[in-house]
């Protein structure tokens, strides 16, 4: 267990450099850097400020010098300051982190009580009208584009039957204003745990442990939830780290369709303003959770499943 | 992940009490292959049948209501929008762009990722000694790239390099390509065991042979059916990027931001928003039965998918 962790944690380091490795390159094929941190044109700049800013960046130094000295600062949490208002970027980030977290647990709750009870209902009762609606649920979630759904319901919930709010998260938040941003971005994921909870949960059912369990005489009941669901659940589980980077993705566009003040919509709003440093803190930052979560993911799954443990 | 084929199974056997037609649609991909091919004829000659310019807006016509509404304008099928552009013609034209955008990106997705997925599965056979480390290399890309969040990492190089046609051709080649490798390794690692393969090798036939007549027609039909499944989601990555405005750069027609532009007017105008969603719904929705489809008739074990 122990090599396992190590070598996780490894990984994670190496995919985090790799994450730096390709924002910076990113930040120097323009030619100069400092192009992207002060637009010409926008916000004008004076020549000694220029300099000033070059030697900040340490321009005169060899590039793989440069990479080193803005991995520093940005190990020490320094990602530089937002080009709209001159506050640090991290000040920005950790405002609106607590918004977007709450988004995503509201969209995984929603994921996950319905994709996994309708996955295990339409296994058991495969081919029935219960199956139908699931699967057609499924489809849906994965062919129907988050953000219309999004307009879709602004449009028929705000507008015309006036019964949810249109969207943002104002002081005096309560229970309404989640629904509709929270289905939206759960539905996607809803659709994946659905279709992989189903087949998880035929392929067990059609096992022999479960056939010998029939055989016994013990009750359908046990069987789906002592026996079967339990297996069942591994495969979802791995599913969880990819559902978390369906919502980074799914942030983004919910939090612009719902004008949801969070991380995502932060992102938006830099690639509308061209805001070169506050999108670079906004992807560092989102890879690191993405990865943490993904290793959390690693660990209840080395626990759940032993073969990952040992193997 | 879904499991068609068996549930296919099931209903022929409980079948004669459907009706023929009923049986004929669920055996065939009819409904999917007709509005497929109503795209792809929408995409290449609707155009020239378009009612109006795309592009051209005409201010006194703002916002017009599709015409079976009591307010429609019949020059007007589905109505205009906030600066009084049709609606239908750029719909017709989002499909075009569409079109476009994933045939372009979908190819050299297929390409790369096929020829990466051949290099890991068939690297040890050149070089016995490194071949292995190559395919491991390969491999481990291929899953760094799955943690990759497409749609931020396209919103920085939007700032960097600005919104341009080319950008977004790349970025949706790199979202193709990594459905690939895996399932294509797995098919040459059988592959390449095979009598035949050996048989060819021993006769002189040459890697490069060996590969293109050999290994390839039989990797066919899994690269067939990894692309049906992934242009829906071409499409859908399309459609979200131009909603970002990181995707097609205005003023071309995109059914992303067409979707975008609607929503600042959807009290007074929902058919701007409603009506290129739509096409996206039914598009990918299409290309995903037509993908379960091929999959259950050419590649039954993909079926984890």
């Amino acid at each position: 267990m122990q090599r396992f962790i190590v070598r996780r944690l490894l990984y994670m380091v190496l995919s985090m450099l790799a994450a730096t490795l390709l924002v910076f390159t990113l930040s120097r094929v323009v030619g100069d850097p400092r192009l992207l941190y002060a637009q010409p044109g926008g916000y004008g700049i004076t020549t000694e400020a220029w300099e000033l800013m070059g030697k900040r960046m340490h321009l005169d130094k060899p590039v793989i010098v440069q990479y080193f000295y803005w991995l520093w600062d940005a190990l020490r949490g320094n990602l530089g300051e937002s080009l709209l208002d001159r506050k640090p970027v991290v000040k920005h980030i950790v405002a609106r982190i607590d918004n977007t977290l709450e988004l995503a647990l509201g969209g995984w709750i929603f994921a996950t009580l319905i994709g996994v009870p309708l996955g295990i209902l339409s296994a058991v009762k495969r081919g029935s009208i219960w199956d139908y609606l699931g699967r057609g649920f499924a489809l849906l979630g994965q062919t129907l584009p988050v953000f219309w759904i999004g307009i879709m319901g602004i449009l028929v919930f705000s507008v015309k039957l006036d019964l949810l709010p249109t969207g943002t998260r104002p002081d005096d938040i309560s229970i309404k204003h989640y629904i509709m941003p929270a289905i939206v971005l759960g539905w996607f994921s809803a659709a994946g745990y659905l279709r992989l909870t189903r087949s998880a949960m035929l392929d067990v059912m059609d096992s022999e442990y479960i056939k010998l369990a029939r055989a016994k005489g013990v009750n359908e009941m046990v069987i789906i939830w002592k026996h079967a669901f339990k297996n069942a659940l591994i495969v979802p589980l791995t599913f969880s780290g990819l559902i978390f980077a369906g919502f980074i993705t799914g942030a983004v566009v919910t939090e612009t369709v719902f004008a949801w003040p969070g991380l995502g919509r932060l992102a938006f709003s830099a690639a509308t303003d061209n805001d070169f440093p506050m999108m670079v803190g906004l992807v560092l930052w989102f890879t690191a959770m993405f990865l943490v979560v993904n290793f959390i993911v690693d660990l209840i799954y080395a626990y759940v499943d032993p073969r990952i443990r040992f193997g | 992940m879904a499991d068609t084929g068996v549930v296919l199974r099931r209903r022929r056997a409980i079948a004669p009490s459907w009706s023929t037609i009923g049986h004929v649609l669920r055996r065939w991909p009819i409904l999917p292959l007709f509005i497929l091919v109503i795209l792809v004829l929408t995409g290449t000659i609707g155009p020239i049948f378009a009612p109006h310019n795309p592009i051209k807006s005409t201010l006194t016509a703002r916002n017009t209501p599709p015409m079976w509404s009591s307010e429609g304008d019949n020059k007007y099928v589905l109505g205009t929008d906030h600066v009084g552009r049709d609606v239908l013609s750029r719909v017709i034209h989002g499909a075009r762009v569409s079109l476009l955008v994933t045939a372009i990106s979908l190819t050299s997705g297929l390409i790369v990722g096929t020829a990466v997925g051949v290099m890991a599965g068939y690297a040890d056979q050149i070089s016995p000694r490194f071949g292995p480390h190559i395919d491991e290399i390969l491999m481990r890309v291929v899953e760094i790239t799955f943690a990759v969040p497409i749609i931020l990492v396209a919103l920085v190089i939007v700032i960097v390099f600005g919104q341009n046609f080319g950008v977004l051709l790349g970025l949706l080649a790199f979202v193709s390509w990594n459905a690939f490798p895996r399932n294509v390794r797995a098919e040459v690692l059988t592959l390449k065991t095979k009598d035949y393969v050996a048989l060819a090798k021993v006769s002189g036939a040459s890697t490069f042979r060996i590969i293109f007549v050999h290994i390839l027609p039989g990797v066919q039909n899994t690269i067939l059916v990894i692309a049906t499944l992934r242009v829906g989601q071409l499409i859908l990555i399309e459609a979200i990027l131009s909603f970002l405005g990181a995707g097609v750069p205005p003023p071309k027609p995109a059914w992303g931001s067409m979707i975008s532009d609607g929503r600042d007017y959807l009290g007074d105008a929902w058919w701007i928003a409603f009506f290129p969603g739509m096409a996206i719904f039914l598009v990918v929705m299409a290309l995903n039965f037509l993908g379960d489809w091929m999959r259950d008739r050419f590649d039954p074990r993909l079926r984890q998918l």
